[in-house]
């Protein structure tokens, strides 16, 4: 009986423990690498830079061309792009130094950040999108 | 005998704390006046008086192709940063702090910003109208967005503590400080922060009050 005791109170810690740590932030590496690589233009708070750097927080482009983010990591992106009704022109560099796996973290990162809800990715699909890239 | 020693002893008292009272008077007026800023940069020492040098002249372009010289800003505090546009690092949290400078003193026209291009070969007119047109800024009396001779902008760096470097391995060809820079309506320096710390910039915007302060109260000489 008491060992019974024992096991439910461990297992209970256990996943009290699970629930906490994934609440505080699920997509730590993705978090890591976003204020490394991207923060710079795109801002802590996913925001950009008013005309001139399109916003990644609560961005219609990230669910109208998701299939295309992890091209636009690696490989930058030039040419007009119209982002919650704003069109922005300044090109963005590629991060080419990024493997699959990170592109795909960065991109968990961004699609669960700032309040966006935009869905998980497997990192066999990035790999399939990178191998299409245009 | 008694009662002369309990005298003095009123006398001394009363010294005392009138030395106090003075004092308390002093210093308590010496709180409602803010200190002045210091002036920064490289001085002489002209007969045990520090003599600082005021940033140099300059005639460069602003957004909308005008000249603009500092006679131009007569009675303006200066607000300086140096970036690019393509600039993948710093510039655009750089930017995002001027543009808090630039809000917090929207209604003050004694505060004028100035962002200098240090790619003035891409960074046309042309370009920077269009970066100040997206970043927002539609009156360009209130935020000068320059370009010009890459010399002269360079050694206008110097005088404003930037540095600048051409350097083609740089992310963006460029390495250069992200500092942004004070300077009151004589030209001089008077204070600086860097320009990627929000705490700084924080402080910086204090000091921006405590200058417009002094300018209410002080007469500079190109009011």
């Amino acid at each position: 009986m008491r060992w019974i005791t024992i096991i439910l109170l461990l297992t209970s810690i256990s996943i009290a423990g699970l629930v906490l740590s994934c609440q505080q932030e699920p997509y730590q590496q993705g978090k890591v690498l976003y204020t490394l690589h991207c923060e710079n233009c795109h801002m802590a708070d996913g925001t950009g830079l008013r005309g001139n750097i399109p916003p990644l927080a609560g961005a219609d482009y990230l669910v109208r061309e998701q299939a295309q983010i992890s091209c636009i990591i690696r490989n930058g992106q030039a040419g007009e792009i119209v982002v919650n009704g704003l069109t922005y022109d300044e090109p963005m560099p590629g991060v080419a130094e990024l493997s699959d796996f990170q592109i795909a973290n960065i991109i968990n990162y961004i699609n669960h950040a700032w309040g966006n809800d935009y869905g998980f990715v497997k990192v066999e699909d990035i790999r399939q999108e990178l191998e299409n890239c245009k | 005998m008694f009662l002369t020693t309990s005298m003095n002893e009123l006398k001394i008292t009363c010294f005392v704390l009138s030395l106090l009272f003075a004092f308390l008077m002093l210093t308590s007026c010496q709180d409602t006046s803010p200190k002045l800023l210091p002036k920064l940069g490289p001085y002489e020492r002209v007969n045990g008086e520090k003599v600082f040098h005021p940033v140099r002249h300059f005639e460069l372009l602003n957004q909308n192709g005008d000249t603009i010289r500092p006679a131009q800003l007569q009675g303006q505090i200066r607000v300086a940063d140096f970036f690019f546009i393509s600039c993948p690092t710093i510039c655009p949290q750089l930017q995002a702090q001027m543009l808090r400078i630039a809000d917090a003193f929207a209604d003050e026209q004694r505060v004028v910003l100035l962002s200098h291009t240090v790619d003035p070969k891409r960074d046309t007119v042309a370009a920077l109208a269009n970066y100040a047109h997206n970043l927002g800024v539609e009156n360009a009396d209130r935020w000068h967005f320059l370009t010009g001779q890459r010399d002269s902008i360079y050694t206008l760096a110097d005088d404003y503590f930037n540095i600048v470097l051409v350097d083609p391995d740089a992310p963006g060809g460029f390495n250069h400080s992200g500092r942004i820079t004070v300077v009151d309506p004589d030209g001089y320096i008077r204070a600086k922060a860097n320009g990627l710390v929000e705490a700084e910039v924080d402080t910086l915007i204090t000091n921006i009050k405590l200058l417009l302060h002094e300018m209410d109260h002080h007469h500079f000489t190109t009011d």
